[in-house]
């Protein structure tokens, strides 16, 4: 798998580590509600399907990356930095471009 | 002895013998022989015994998918069991030895395993070992007895117990287009995509190029196809854009076009060469993948089919055109298609003597007929083998007729004379690495096989694997794969011509004949006709089932041979047509692969190694290293004669009593920065850090998102904006992964960057009662008395000419000052602190006495903080801030989290006066025949010199309100049973006033 960080270009996986769910909102720091802290530390989602994905390019820049991953194909359809700004096209199961 | 070496012929060195023995026998062959071919050559037809009934068996393949005959390779003490004999090339001195036999091959006890073939039909283990459901075998019981004899009695070859010393690598490589295999599609694909300039890898898992080219005795362009693939294979190699692997098996299709491939490098030598590893691992990414991986011929399904001397007709055509052996002297040739007839003429000009060949179309071509003829074979048209007859060799067969659609048998038997019987069953391509990369295998009904289907990834296919089965379609498929892969047009250039035995690739969709006998379906497993009709009437009708109940299928074999006729009698029990029923999904991989080469050099040697920068001075003054993770750390500086507790005691005696010095350059350092980072750090600790002055440090805790305690440490506070940070030394890369996340995902807009600065900085600890004399006395450009450094205060100053900060601060319990200076001067400050220290009565400290000072001190580490304990077990609760929300504060307060039967830190005394052991239980009572009701365990113990008592740190049920009371160690393990006394973890200096001076 390919995943294609927006700073150092298309890289193997093993340079990354997967930091979880991309959807997971939390709250704000303040907050009491704790069915929502619940659902931030210990829902996951599991689609068959697209997923947003967090992952770090820790063998790389180490910055964090919004992943849209498809869990059934292994297909990357886009990257982007976590801390947002740059956005770089997907990545084809198929290989390199 | 029935087979022989052709007196010419053949594609091996007769000028070159080579030497090796088998089964302690010693025999020769020739360069380019494998084991299988010089043993056939040899006259030895008794190859192995099979897995389950012992029976003999011999060569029924001369490739990759032989099921039967499996051998251990000896190299000195270090044994590779289960390689086919087919792929051992031989070299001089090798040494090989079958297997599966006791007390030899020839005579073997477990063949009385036939007697009992009943008994050992499918599902045998299961029906049989089902224990009693009381007394002492009850339930799996009996058969865990039972398990130890059958594990010896059947099977495979034995694993050795002696280390592997051979090297492994691994290589990633990158290509345009990567070609698996090398028959004429592989070839012709390798060089229409070289020609076009694409960077073009093509693996052989054979030792030789060429595929069928080498043996099937066709003309290409006039030339002998052997000599026409040798001539491409020589273009080939003066490409620089082509890397040809030999003996480089491809045996993983992963996602992304990333395949893995095992290269055999040394194998096949008697002594590798320098440098060589024995294989090597290919991780390869290929933009697109050519699967020219050709096909495997079926055995075909009948009482005996297992006899030494039954054989694959295109085996025996290779044995014959490529090694120059003929299998047998009489043969005979039973098959349901054309291609068998070629295999006859073959034979016949390789000087055999071909009896008969039996067919079970009663309506054969003309031109198969005068191919009949031509061998001068008997054509027994309609008819099929009903039995084999021999020993550890083919004596003869009997044949009746036959009718194709019912399969009725009827006439008399007859007997045919032969030695050799060769069975063709049509042919199944080899898709196992399409059907890897996800798609689903098609049958056709013509072919009787599984075809690859659409790609699901960037692969094309060409060749007899997508069923075309002739030469001169491979070459055509080849070509065009090879253009489109490499992304160039198509060519009407004209191709190789090619001239080939005539015949049709369909077979008669024959795939058993029912008569009485054990007929095998899965000869390396030993599962028979009968077993998958077994399997069918006691329920089991997937595919999938099937196969775990009978075993059909797998092994190292993984149904090579077994898959397509296992399932024809599956679908002919279910009355259902075979593509109903299905297929099971091939999985990585292809074949064997050794764990060595997936381990490559990540191991032993190369293995990364963290040095302190004063590593090289521990060595050469006495210390005792210690692997701790990554990081190599002194554990002792014993003195001659010293045992580890001798030395450590006398370490941490001495430090308590003057002073004391310990590399502590492991700890994880992050450079905190930025205007937000005060800010940033109240939200990862859970006390404040804002309020920090500059020039002090504070210790800090942090949480996890869920309550629990994730790391402690000190953080410096060396400017407004500037803060550096210290971890523990197991959790230095966690640390820094977590504030990565929070300022990226969570707070990006905080301005903090962080950066590791670990290897920065060489950090020495110096306490006790003399460690700030002996400060005083090296430090310049700065004083470090009370004033000046207080307790947390941080100074800048210069030790033998190296800028150094130093932070008062304290691990052991004693006055201590924790000195840090750039990387490179590490050695140096530490020696002129050594230095310094001399008069002064300063030892060097290794991790025990470290240990040993913190647990006197009741200091919580890694073996506290286990990722199950909260800030309130290790009553850390003082630093829990109620002014801020912080990570973790919203989760820690659950119920769970603060209930009163947790497990707390607590100091246990050893009332016995004996070492306890970490691990180690807490009981109330003690019974050592019966231990139970653990009220909690070790964490941490040593031998306490400042209380000059066995001491340990625990995790206890109730902790704090058990002080004072008396309880039980039992260590059934170590049996290791005695009262202690809970006592506070605070065992020394509980106020804290050493650490003050």
């Amino acid at each position: 798998m390919l995943i294609n960080c927006p700073y150092c270009g298309p890289r193997d996986v093993i340079e990354f580590t997967y930091q979880g769910d991309g959807n997971r909102k939390r709250p704000q720091p303040a907050s009491q509600d704790l069915d929502a802290w619940n659902a931030y530390v210990y829902d996951r989602l599991n689609p068959a399907g697209d997923h947003n994905e967090i992952w770090q390019h820790s063998g790389g820049c180490r910055a964090h990356l919004r992943v849209v991953r498809n869990t059934v194909t292994h297909e990357i359809l886009s990257t982007a930095f976590a801390r947002g700004g740059h956005k770089s096209a997907g990545h084809k199961a198929g290989g390199n471009q | 002895m029935s087979p022989r070496r052709t007196e010419t012929g053949g594609r091996i060195d007769r000028l070159r013998t080579i030497r090796f023995t088998f089964d302690g026998a010693p025999y020769t062959g020739h360069a380019g022989d494998t084991l299988a071919s010089a043993l056939l050559a040899n006259g030895v037809t008794l190859f192995g015994r099979s897995f389950k009934y012992h029976r003999p068996r011999g060569l029924l393949a001369a490739g990759v998918e032989e099921p039967n005959a499996l051998v251990t390779v000896l190299r000195g003490e270090v044994r590779e069991p289960n390689i086919p004999a087919t792929m051992v090339e031989i070299y001089d001195g090798l040494v090989a030895v079958s297997q599966n036999r006791s007390p030899s091959l020839a005579w073997d006890i477990g063949a009385l395993n036939q007697l009992g073939g009943k008994l050992l039909s499918a599902g045998f283990y299961y029906k049989t070992f089902m224990g009693p459901v009381i007394g002492p075998l009850k339930g799996t019981r009996f058969w865990m007895f039972c398990e130890h004899f059958i594990r010896r009695a059947a099977g495979l070859g034995r694993a050795g117990t002696a280390p592997d010393t051979s090297r492994y690598e691994r290589m990633n490589a990158f290509c345009d287009v990567l070609v698996v295999g090398s028959g004429p599609a592989g070839l012709m694909a390798a060089k229409a995509a070289a020609d076009q300039g694409g960077r073009v890898i093509l693996a052989e898992l054979e030792a030789k190029f060429g595929g069928s080219a080498n043996w099937s005795g066709e003309t290409i362009d006039g030339a002998p196809a052997a000599d026409w693939a040798g001539r491409v294979v020589g273009q080939l190699e003066g490409n620089d854009n082509v890397r040809l692997l030999p003996r480089t098996t491809v045996w993983g299709y992963y996602d992304g076009n990333t395949l893995a491939a095992l290269e055999r490098v040394t194998d096949h030598k008697e002594v590798p060469a320098k440098g060589e590893p024995r294989q090597r691992y290919w991780a390869i990414r290929a933009k697109t993948v050519v699967l020219a991986t050709g096909s495997f011929e079926r055995p075909l399904v009948f009482p005996g089919n297992d006899r030494p001397g039954v054989m694959l007709a295109h085996a025996a055509e290779r044995y014959a055109n490529e090694y120059g052996v003929l299998p047998g002297e009489r043969i005979a040739l039973f098959t349901n298609n054309d291609s068998a007839y070629r295999s006859a003429v073959a034979l016949k000009k390789a000087g055999a003597a071909v009896v008969a060949v039996i067919d079970v179309r009663s309506d054969v071509s003309n031109e198969m007929s005068r191919l009949a003829s031509q061998a001068e074979a008997e054509l027994l048209a309609g008819h099929a083998v009903v039995a084999t007859e021999g020993g550890r060799t083919l004596a003869g067969l009997k044949v009746q007729r036959f009718e194709l659609t019912s399969g009725a048998l009827s006439g008399d038997e007859r007997s045919i004379h032969a030695d050799c019987l060769l069975m063709s069953g049509g042919r199944s391509p080899t898709i196992h690495l399409a059907s890897q990369a996800g798609a689903k295998a098609m049958w056709n009904p013509a072919r009787q096989a599984f075809l690859p289907p659409q790609p699901t990834q960037r692969w094309i296919g060409a060749g007899a694997f997508t069923g075309s089965f002739s030469t001169a379609e491979a070459i055509a498929e080849g070509r065009s794969a090879g253009l489109q892969a490499a992304g160039g047009s198509p060519s009407s250039a004209p191709l190789p011509v090619v001239e080939a035995a005539p015949g049709e690739p369909d077979p008669a969709p024959v795939f058993e004949i029912k008569a009485k006998g054990k007929s095998f379906v899965d000869f390396q497993h030993d599962v028979t006709a009968e077993d998958v009709r077994l399997a069918h009437r006691e329920g089991f009708v997937s595919v999938e089932h099937l196969k775990r109940y009978t075993t059909l299928g797998m092994a190292t074999d993984q149904g090579k041979n077994s898959n397509v006729p296992g399932l024809a009698i599956m679908a002919e029990a279910l009355g259902k047509p075979i593509p109903e029923v299905g297929t099971t999904r091939f999985r990585p991989p292809y074949t064997a692969v050794s764990i060595g080469s997936l381990a490559a050099e990540r191991f032993g040697d190369l293995k990364p190694e963290r040095l302190t920068p004063m590593h090289d001075w521990h060595v050469a003054n006495g210390a005792t290293m210690y692997a701790a993770g990554l990081w190599y750390r002194p554990m002792i500086y014993g003195l001659a004669g010293e045992t580890v507790e001798q030395a450590y005691v006398r370490e941490a005696a001495a430090t308590r009593e003057s002073a004391g010095i310990v590399d502590v350059s492991t700890l994880g350092k992050i450079a905190v920065q930025g205007p937000d980072a005060a800010e940033f750090l109240d939200r990862v600790y859970t006390n404040m850090f804002s309020t920090l002055a500059v020039g002090k440090a504070r210790y800090g805790l942090m949480l996890r998102e869920d309550g629990l305690a994730f790391d402690d440490g000190t953080t410096w506070r060396l400017g407004e904006q500037d803060f550096l940070m210290t971890t523990t030394t197991a959790n230095a890369g966690k640390v820094m992964q977590h504030l990565e996340y929070f300022l990226d995902v969570i707070w990006p807009e905080l301005k903090v960057t962080v950066t590791s600065v670990t290897d920065e900085w060489a950090g020495a600890a110096i306490g006790g009662p003399k460690a700030r004399a002996i400060l005083a006395a090296c430090v310049n450009a700065t004083a470090v008395d009370n004033a000046t450094l207080p307790f947390m205060g941080i100074v800048h100053g210069e030790i033998a000419g190296v800028p150094v900060m130093i932070c008062r601060l304290s691990f052991s319990g004693e006055m201590a000052f924790e000195v840090y200076s750039g990387a490179g001067y590490g050695t140096r400050v530490w020696e002129a602190l050594i230095e310094a220290g001399k008069p002064f009565g300063l030892v060097t400290y290794g991790l025990e006495a470290l240990g040993t000072m913190r647990i006197e001190k009741g200091h919580v580490t890694g073996a506290e903080i286990d990722g199950r304990t909260t800030a309130r077990d290790l009553h850390l609760d003082w630093m829990l801030s109620k002014k801020k929300p912080f990570i973790g504060s919203a989760m820690m307060d659950r119920e769970g989290l603060i209930a009163p039967d947790r497990l707390e830190l607590v100091g246990v005394i050893a009332l016995d006066n004996r070492a306890l052991n970490g691990g180690g239980h807490i009981v109330e009572e003690l019974d050592e025949e019966n231990p139970h009701d653990s009220i909690g365990h070790i964490t941490a113990c040593c031998y306490s010199p400042a209380l000059g008592k066995y001491i340990a740190l625990a995790l206890v049920k109730g902790g704090k309100a058990r002080h004072g009371t008396r309880a039980f160690v039992s260590d059934p393990l170590r049996n290791r049973f005695g009262p202690v006394e809970i006592v506070s973890n605070h065992f020394y200096d509980p106020d804290g006033s050493r650490l003050h001076g």
